[in-house]
């Protein structure tokens, strides 16, 4: 039932997309074939891989960066009520902030090139992954922790068979949305400044004027963010059926 | 005020007390960061100067026109889609991936397509509000009680006025929470873009002032963003905290 | 006859995993106009259905309904109001407000409107709350909200669905009391569905009792009590026979719907 209907949905976004380049004209859009034929042909470009690495890489490494310190402060945070109620709103505004003002910053303390960009994309991580980490340990219920005195359990035991269990479900929340935001803070990060990777290549060939890449890059980069989104969720709905169906990153609190 | 409020305002003074005396001690040099105080005093002078009151009123209203546009599309549209399920069944997978996807990666394209004035920067905007808007839309709506259905039949008043009179005036605690998120969202989306690229607004002149290693100038504006941004969505939660709690349901 | 059904019958259609549903019928009911008439029955025998049928919420599957010689099928006939179960109160807008909704939406004049909010709010004790939000009252001074908004547009013929199941005992017999000072002011035809015996026996001029799903109905009895009643006919003796009357009806039909065999 759900492929159909998501098979259903691409073909509506790709007819759409093919009506607005009959309206538009070449020179403002490239049509859906063409998109995907330029895809195809820089997946085969030995040209484009170097940058396709650079950007993993950075990605990679603030991905983990955000996974390990958003996790140790979020689970920490949740432990007690009272760092808890401290922690939330601070967490909460730093999320609202347009981060890219922020990038200046990190370029000054790290410096351009890798260190900076990893870091962008960290603190775009951090942020959702803490503060979804944090709630996931402030709403447990409080009926487990008595379960687990009933049940004479070592504190370990309780926290990682029960307390664990309990919030696995928002803590994967929050790592999918810190994915897909450290993502974003990587390719932002390569939009401004760099002179390698995806997003470095977005920019120039927007200055290029080049439709055809700027469009094919796009895609791409869609396709990869959207699959491994999905496949996150799919996880998600796994360990919880009611998961994150339709909340945005900035839905809680 | 409470015993976290508290503490809360003592790790900020704190926080900033280190970042002041890290700088006026030298051990963070001037070329890194200049001291909170300094860039405080700083603003003070620019905003008295207005030297850049034409930048700030332009973002101010390009994120104005973004949130306007975003409350518009989305409320239209979510109230249209809740009423039309097979639709909205359809879009569904599009809502949950939406976020994921790098909004910003979209905006060479929109500039090729839209020019180098303020649209694209709005545009961007745009599409990062008008979906959460659209979202808590969908979810206000979800939770009329039938019962209010019931009683607009018996009233007699028909789908448009059941929607206006009825359904979404009860949804409109929720309505206001994508607000909340628009007026986020259009923040992030157009400062943002100003930043990549643009020829004016808060973002572009952050960028230039880097890029022109002046310090004195890009600190405060930053500050500037960071203050207005927070203000403005910590009163807008304070507000909808509120709003909910006059409903108790 | 101010209302009017005959062969009533509703059936819900088989849908996706579920076989179809006879809910209610057949009826042939009718009420003159003025009447109070109280329906009771076990849970789950449609009375519900019936409700949404005779206000034009529900298309009967077979047979008709008609209200002042005509057919009700599909929207709501003007002159019918309906007091649900739960609280229907608009939690976006204050008492008077919510009582003045419907007078609002019929396009009346602003100084009829404020003539008639104001005497529905004295009518119904609420005048101290006008200013108030429903959130902030208690679940029986919402029902008298509802009330009061229906009894604002003069129906003239007033639905009730358990109105006062939410209540405790004591406030259902005051509210009982309400509905009949109510129906005395109005002259309104009045329809009753409850699940408590006392009640409907102490309201009604006639009380049908409903059998299991499908609810038809299998006897309605005449109270025969004066106009000029309140909850104190409680105490008469005749009020003992009646309601022993409707128990005894009542108890084999309540116990089918549980799933036990005929006694």
């Amino acid at each position: 039932m759900r492929w159909r209907d998501s098979a259903l949905l691409i073909v509506i976004l790709l007819a759409a997309w093919q009506l607005l380049y009959f309206a538009v004209g070449d020179v403002a859009l490239s049509s859906p074939a063409r998109t995907f034929q330029a895809a195809a042909r820089m997946l085969g470009d030995a040209r484009f891989w170097p940058h396709t690495r650079e950007t993993l890489l950075a990605f990679c490494q603030a991905f983990a960066i955000a996974l390990a310190i958003g996790l140790a402060i979020g689970l920490t945070l949740g432990a007690s009520r009272l760092t808890g109620e401290v922690a939330e709103p601070l967490l909460v505004a730093l999320y609202s902030i347009p981060k890219v003002t922020l990038y200046p910053v990190i370029l000054l303390v790290f410096g351009i090139g890798m260190p900076a960009k990893v870091a962008f994309g960290a603190i775009h991580g951090i942020v959702p992954i803490s503060l979804f980490a944090m709630n996931a340990i402030r709403d447990i219920s409080p009926v487990h922790l008595r379960t687990a005195r009933v049940l004479r359990l070592s504190p370990s035991e309780t926290a990682t068979k029960i307390l664990l269990r309990a919030a696995l479900p928002e803590i994967v929340t929050g790592i999918r949305v810190g994915f897909s935001l450290t993502l974003i803070g990587t390719l932002l990060g390569e939009m401004f400044g760099a002179q390698r990777g995806l997003g470095f290549l977005l920019m120039q060939a927007m200055s290029l004027h080049e439709m055809e890449r700027i469009m094919s890059l796009t895609l791409l980069l869609v396709i990869f963010a959207a699959t491994v989104n999905a496949g996150l969720l799919a996880l998600e709905r796994r360990l919880s059926p009611s998961a994150g169906l339709s909340d945005g990153p900035l839905a809680r609190g | 005020m409470s015993k976290a409020d508290l503490i809360r305002l003592a790790v900020i003074v704190f926080l900033t007390g280190m970042l002041e005396a890290l700088c006026r001690t030298g051990i963070i040099p001037t070329i890194t960061a200049i001291p909170p105080s300094a860039m405080v005093e700083a603003l003070f002078k620019i905003l008295a100067s207005g030297k850049f009151n034409q930048d700030i009123a332009v973002t101010l209203r390009n994120v104005s026109v973004a949130i306007t546009a975003a409350m518009l599309v989305g409320i239209v549209l979510g109230t249209l889609l809740q009423s039309l399920p097979a639709v909205r069944r359809i879009f569904d997978p599009l809502f949950a991936t939406y976020y994921a996807v790098p909004m910003y990666a979209f905006y060479p394209l929109l500039i090729v397509v839209l020019g180098l004035g303020d649209l694209p920067q709005i545009a961007i905007g745009f599409l990062l509000a008008v979906v959460a808007v659209l979202l808590n839309t969908l979810n206000g709506l979800d939770r009329v009680p039938p019962v209010l259905l019931k009683t607009a039949q018996v009233h007699r008043l028909g789908l448009i006025r059941t929607a206006l009179k009825v359904r979404l005036p009860f949804a409109a605690p929720y309505i206001f929470t994508g607000f909340k998120l628009a007026v986020a969202y259009s923040f992030i989306g157009v400062i943002g873009a100003e930043f990549i690229t643009s020829n004016r607004g808060i973002g572009y002149e952050i960028a230039f002032a880097y890029n022109n290693f002046d310090n004195r100038v890009m600190y405060p504006m930053i500050l500037l963003v960071l203050m207005v941004v927070i203000t403005v969505n910590m009163s807008l939660h304070h507000w909808e905290k509120r709003l909910m709690e006059r409903r108790l349901r | 006859m101010h209302v009017s059904l005959r062969g009533v019958t509703r059936v819900y259609g088989a849908r996706a995993g579920q076989p179809e549903a006879h809910a209610l019928g057949p009826i042939d009911l009718d009420l003159e106009r003025g009447e109070f008439f109280s329906v009771v029955g076990p849970s789950g025998c449609g009375k519900s259905t019936l409700l949404d049928v005779m206000a034009g919420l529900a298309r009967p599957s077979a047979g008709e309904c008609t209200f002042e010689g005509r057919r009700v099928e599909g929207e709501v006939p003007d002159g019918i109001g309906v007091v649900f179960q739960e609280d229907a109160s608009f939690p976006w807008l204050t008492v008077r407000d919510n009582i003045a909704f419907g007078l609002r939406q019929a396009g009346r004049l602003d100084s009829e409107i404020q003539a008639q909010t104001l005497y529905a709010l004295e009518f119904m004790g609420l005048k101290d709350f006008a200013n108030a939000y429903p959130a902030q009252l208690s679940g029986g001074m919402r029902q008298r909200v509802c009330i009061a908004r229906t009894l604002v547009l003069k129906p003239r013929l007033i639905l009730l669905d358990e109105p006062f199941g939410a209540l405790d005992q004591q406030t259902r017999l005051l509210m009982g009391d309400e509905l009949l000072r109510l129906w005395r002011e109005t002259g309104a035809t009045i329809l009753l569905i409850t699940h408590a015996i006392d009640e409907a026996t102490m309201l009604a001029d006639r009380v049908g009792v409903m059998s299991a799903r499908p609810g038809c109905f299998l006897e309605i009895v005449s109270t025969g009590w004066q106009k000029e009643r309140d909850s104190t006919v409680v105490s008469s003796e005749a009020f003992g026979r009646l309601t022993s009357r409707i128990w005894t009806r009542l108890r084999v039909e309540s116990l089918r719907s549980l799933g036990h065999v005929d006694q």
